[in-house]
């Protein structure tokens, strides 16, 4: 499709602010688990991150890992060190590539951090299968090699409503969780520092949410592969106020930008969702492709899914509990079609691209027929293209750039 | 008026096909060639190749668009680019003015593409990271078999059953003909299942809308198939007269629309 070949989208200057506090997230970690007064917990990333904080621990996510390790190019080229030892190529491939990377004993932190050469070593493993059950193996895996304690709350799935018989049911895991976490901690749960840290998540999120909705007006000021990026510390220091600090100065850049109609993708003509993970080691190339095309694709579930209205300071572990099954992936299809359609109207959608990752069928929803009950619905045109987060083997970058300009060659004989 | 033409250029992964047509839209040349590892040489020795057929040189083109996996190889013929998608759909359209749903069976990939009566797109798919119910899968069973690609049409008409493989991989495929050789199964039977299973990959991406109309070198050069899938959907399936040339037919009508649109600006000025 001949474009003009402009294909940078504006950068966000509040990158740097960003830089810095990840940074000092990791060397924070690094000293927590060189300290002999500090512990370490290991969360997934829509885990007890909240409790863990205020008991003290120094928390950290592997999926973040992986993505890191997916982004820098490291994932493909680990990934069979974890397949050798009977994980399958066909299973989570932040799982593969992550315990890839330990079995090679290499780390993104590493080039990345100087002084820092792995993730630190955990004083005991958290999940919440909340996402899937691949992040309990993960964990799992991790226990054993390094004989330390996991543990963990066993997520209900698939429903339509977030009722009181599944908050009840994950509120007594978290609270079954407690003495287990005491007793690493060598501390007892402070229920204020409890309220303080799920008020601090909240707060994070709300201003999380504001953030991604500036990306309603049009032009759209900021991307998904923005979003990306920029959600770093929505997961990774969620009930800190440094995340707050941050998305506070976030939404200072975006708001002007916004009231001045300053796009993030020049010339925008099609507005497009994103439904699925992001392929890590694309996301430059794929976002200077749509931004050829003059596309922005400027929402996406994944990037929303840090979005936890539910948070109240007033029931902390409650409200954690209905918090995490509020999650959009844990839900069932009849309410993750009424999230989309609710979406594509807020953003005002022209078109939906699903991205069918081969390792992660749970962020995959192209595979029981929502796009054409969606379409059928919306009258809204939908693309699925094939390819995955972390491992490079299963995508075809030709077969890809080819759907895209088609899907966006579609777009423009129906406007 | 001197004669003006518009040139497409489809550049597969497997062969690049050039159409020359004339102001009307009518297909007056064409070649086809191997892509080869050059595909700007071999897009260039098409393009002489259609424009005798035409009856013109090269002064004589308005326009040219290019399309396919080289699309992007062949600039100093032009820089204007379609995706194949989109070519093939302006191509059948011409063809076939109508709601239709096409199966284009390629070299390396295969597509399904939905139009309504005026020719846009509803919808479109691409076969998955996967040779099953490509061209390769079928030079792949050639290969195997070690029976030309030209013989395998006329032994599938001497089949008296069709021998069923069940698997998308095109090697889990190959080990399914292989124990039916070892089984002693006749030749045309196996080479029957093989255009079978090649076309249930395709039939099974989509659903198919009433009008049906095949396209793609698969297609043009082995006749049966066409038979075989009007058989499977129970209805006849259109073909266009040039089946392998229809991405190159309308990325040369994209060419002409280019042009009248030129045209238009410059008079506009």
């Amino acid at each position: 499709m001949a474009q003009d070949k402009q294909s940078q989208r504006k950068k966000i200057k509040a990158t740097g602010q960003m830089m810095k506090i990840m940074s000092d997230y990791f060397y924070d970690l690094n000293d927590a688990a060189k300290s002999t007064d500090r512990k370490v917990a290991w969360c997934t990333s829509v885990g007890p991150a909240e409790l863990l904080r205020a008991l003290g621990f120094a928390v950290h996510f592997p999926e973040n890992h992986a993505a890191m390790l997916g982004a820098t190019r490291m994932a493909t080229e680990l990934i069979p060190e974890a397949n050798t030892i009977g994980y399958s190529p066909d299973i989570c491939s932040y799982l593969t590539a992550d315990i890839g990377a330990y079995l090679k004993g290499v780390s993104p932190l590493a080039k990345a951090y100087p002084g820092i050469e792995a993730p630190p070593r955990p004083d005991i493993l958290v999940y919440n299968t909340n996402q899937c059950r691949d992040v309990q193996d993960w964990f799992t895996w991790y226990a054993k090699e390094l004989k330390v304690p996991c543990i963990g709350i066993t997520s209900p799935k698939n429903f339509d409503e977030v009722t009181d018989i599944l908050i009840d049911d994950v509120t007594r895991q978290i609270e079954a969780l407690i003495p287990s976490l005491e007793e690493v901690a060598g501390d007892k749960l402070d229920m204020q520092r409890l309220r303080e840290t799920v008020a601090l998540s909240r707060e994070c999120t709300e201003l999380w949410r504001q953030v991604l909705e500036t990306a309603a007006a049009s032009p759209a000021p900021l991307t998904f592969f923005d979003g990306t990026i920029h959600m770093g510390p929505a997961v990774v220091l969620r009930g800190t106020p440094q995340a707050v600090d941050y998305y506070r100065q976030l939404l200072g850049e975006l708001k002007p930008r916004m009231a001045d109609k300053i796009g993030a993708v020049d010339n925008e003509k099609h507005r497009i969702y994103w439904e699925g993970m992001p392929v890590w080691r694309r996301l430059r190339q794929h976002s200077e492709l749509f931004t050829e095309l003059q596309s922005s694709v400027l929402v996406s579930t994944y990037c929303s899914s840090w979005i936890f209205p539910d948070f109240d300071a007033n029931d902390p572990i409650r409200s954690m509990a209905k918090a995490y099954l509020g999650l959009f992936i844990v839900r069932s299809d009849t309410y993750k079609e009424v999230y989309i359609k609710g979406m594509l109207e807020k953003f005002h959608i022209d078109g939906i691209i699903y991205h069918d990752a081969k390792t992660c069928p749970c962020n995959s929803n192209s595979r029981y027929g929502m796009p054409q009950r969606l379409e059928q619905e919306t009258g809204i045109p939908s693309l699925i293209i094939s390819g995955d987060l972390n491992d490079l083997r299963c995508i075809s970058d030709e077969q890809t750039r080819t759907n895209i300009e088609a899907f966006i060659e579609q777009l423009e004989e129906r406007r | 008026m001197a004669k003006q033409v518009y040139v497409g250029l489809d550049m597969g992964a497997s062969r690049t096909k050039v159409a020359v047509i004339d102001r009307h839209g009518a297909m007056i040349g064409y070649a086809a060639k191997k892509s080869g590892v050059d595909f700007a040489a071999t897009a260039a020795d098409c393009l002489d190749t259609a424009l005798e057929l035409a009856g013109v040189n090269q002064e004589t083109i308005v326009d040219a668009v290019a399309t396919g996996y080289g699309r992007n190889n062949v600039a100093f013929i032009t820089e204007k680019s379609k995706t194949e998608i989109g070519c093939h759909a302006r191509g059948c359209h011409y063809c076939f003015p109508e709601a239709i749903t096409i199966l284009d069976i390629g070299g390396q990939d295969n597509k399904i593409i939905k139009l309504d009566a005026e020719g846009r797109r509803d919808s479109f798919k691409m076969n998955r990271k996967c040779a099953a119910g490509t061209g390769a899968f079928l030079e792949e069973m050639s290969s195997r078999l070690d029976i030309p690609l030209n013989e395998m049409n006329n032994l599938a008409r001497q089949a008296t059953e069709t021998i069923k493989l069940g698997s998308y991989c095109t090697v889990f495929s190959a080990t399914e003909v292989l124990e039916n050789i070892r089984h002693g199964k006749p030749v045309a039977d196996i080479i029957k299942g093989i255009f079978y299973s090649m076309i249930q990959r395709v039939l099974e991406m989509d659903s198919l809308t009433e009008k049906v109309v095949l396209s793609g070198g698969v297609v043009a050069h082995n006749p049966y198939l066409v038979e075989m899938t009007a058989k499977l959907i129970g209805r006849p399936v259109l073909l266009p007269e040039f089946p392998q040339f229809t991405g190159a037919h309308g990325a040369a009508l994209y060419a002409m629309d280019a042009a009248a649109e030129k045209a238009a600006n410059k008079k506009e000025e």
